[in-house]
């Protein structure tokens, strides 16, 4: 039980290795990564760091010397190719490492549009990576024209920074309505508004036919017909599960690495957390690609790997950032037959029920809301819709008894 | 530069030096000090990097804007005049020789 070996360096591996140390795991510990640098947080890719407000190194989830003062072994721009599950070791670029328990944080990878219809030209990016950010930030000045494609959160929080820039920006989201997936109308309402009054042109229900260009971007036509000029092309279409590893070494897949309440995969030496991994959750199977996941589900899977045998039990929260708003979200809203609106204008949360249950809050600008909501969830407690309803009435006495 | 003291909340103290422009919560994250999880990386989303400031801090720091007082409000075990979330905290001169105190736990 004493060598582990995690493969994948972001937000879930990060967080499971020094959980490991926590806990007092006193074996050897490795920590493999693609990228060249050490473990670093990916939301403010698209937010602050993209608007030039934070240097690199405060993205480091830990200073370099973490790794080393906790004698955890860091491999950076190592690429994990296979995995030898007979042999128990894992194959990196030219030799094998050796691993008693492993845990796959593969994370996941952006859909990238199709090289038929234009994906592969210069200027089209994707929002994952501290690379990929890099690449498109010198694209950021005033009076460039941006085309954002998808209205998820990804492309919301792009086409913010890009509208603060000064650039000419248009996004086009192929589904009614922008963050359709994920929110409901009410939210996409208030995130609309929030980016016309920015200048953002945004257009719904409107595909890509394709991009235009020889070489580099310059222009695209959309499925109305339509065609817009563009200089750069961020492309916002949802994530997949980074599975290529895991497949290959024939673990079970099920939209994602399939695990169990523990977060062990088909292979019992074999664990899995964060974005790749789907898990069991209320009768179904699902897969969440959040922070608050990454980091909860990583600890769990860290204290298993040592004996806990604890089931993942995940509590929600997610955040967004746009201009000045700050969208705070507790709970998962799938199921709702209705919404219940607190507030109104620039600070507004919106309350999704089934039935009498209090399932999630997406809370804009109302740190309140979002929390006594937070707590409500994560106490299984479901409150009286008017109460909410009543701006004047407060909330924190909910919490009690 | 200031010159911060950490105290985890099994008075386990930690004295670390900590550059203008980061915040108290990144001095005690670059100086691997348990007991500030900052899930959120100092967004202001989560109230997990609550501190207790020494009392006769209290009144020397900038003060609590909206929305940190509400998340303070619902993390563990709140102080109405100590309590802070150390995301919020910039560091500058003024701060040095400050003492802040770890809650029993971050939720």
């Amino acid at each position: 039980m004493s060598n582990i070996v995690v493969v994948g360096a972001g937000q879930a591996g990060s967080s499971l290795v020094a959980k490991l140390r926590n806990l007092g795991h006193d074996g050897a510990i490795t920590l493999i990564g693609e990228e060249p640098v050490p473990p670093y947080q990916r939301p403010p890719l698209s937010k602050k760091y993209l608007l030039g407000e934070i240097d690199l190194e405060r993205l480091y989830l830990r200073p370099e010397s973490f790794y080393a003062d906790n004698d955890i072994t860091l491999l950076t721009s190592h690429t994990a190719v296979s995995l030898d599950r007979a042999g128990k070791q894992v194959i990196v670029n030219d030799r094998a490492i050796p691993y008693d328990q492993l845990a796959l944080t593969t994370g996941s990878v952006p859909r990238a549009l199709p090289a038929a219809i234009g994906g592969t030209l210069g200027g089209v990016h994707t929002v994952r990576t501290l690379a990929d950010v890099d690449a498109m930030a010198p694209a950021f000045v005033e009076g460039g024209r941006v085309l954002i494609v998808g209205g998820g959160y990804i492309g919301l929080e792009a086409a913010a920074v890009a509208a603060l820039r000064g650039m000419k920006v248009t996004l086009i989201e192929m589904a009614e309505r922008i963050l359709q997936r994920v929110a409901a109308p009410e939210t996409s309402d208030y995130f609309r508004a929030l980016h016309r009054g920015h200048g953002v042109d945004i257009r719904e229900h409107i595909g890509l036919q394709h991009l235009n260009g020889d070489g580099d971007v310059t222009g695209a036509t959309l499925s109305d017909g339509s065609e817009i000029q563009v200089d750069l092309v961020i492309v916002g279409i949802g994530i997949t599960p980074a599975t290529a590893l895991a497949d290959l070494a024939g673990l079970e897949l099920a939209n994602g690495i399939r695990v169990d309440a523990r977060g062990r995969t088909s292979d019992a030496s074999i664990w899995s957390a964060g974005d790749c991994a789907s898990f069991p959750y209320k009768g179904n199977r699902i897969r969440l690609e959040s922070v608050q996941n990454a980091i909860d589900q990583a600890e769990c899977v860290a204290e298993n790997m040592l004996g806990a045998e604890k089931d993942y039990v995940p509590l929600p929260w997610f955040w967004s950032d746009q201009y000045d708003t700050k969208l705070q979200i507790a709970g998962l809203n799938t199921g709702y037959d209705r919404i219940v609106t607190r507030g109104g204008g620039d600070a507004v949360s919106f309350w999704y029920f089934r039935g009498d249950t209090l399932l999630a809050v997406d809370a804009m600008n109302d740190a309140r809301a979002y929390m006594v909501g937070k707590r409500l969830i994560e106490m299984g407690k479901s409150p009286d819709p008017a109460r909410i309803a009543d701006t004047d009435a407060d909330l924190k006495p909910l919490l009690r008894g | 530069m200031a010159k911060i003291t950490y105290i985890e909340h099994n008075g386990t103290e930690h004295v670390v030096d900590v550059a203008n422009g980061l915040t108290v919560m990144e001095g005690a994250r670059d100086n691997n000090i348990p007991g500030i999880e900052a899930d959120c990386g100092g967004a202001c989303a989560c109230s997990t990097c609550h501190v207790y400031v020494a009392p006769d801090w209290v009144g020397k720091l900038p003060a609590k804007e909206a929305m940190e007082e509400d998340m303070l409000d619902f993390a563990y075990e709140p102080n109405p005049e100590r309590s802070r979330l150390t995301c919020q905290l910039k560091v500058t001169d003024a701060l040095d020789g400050l003492v802040v105190q770890m809650p029993e736990k971050q939720i």
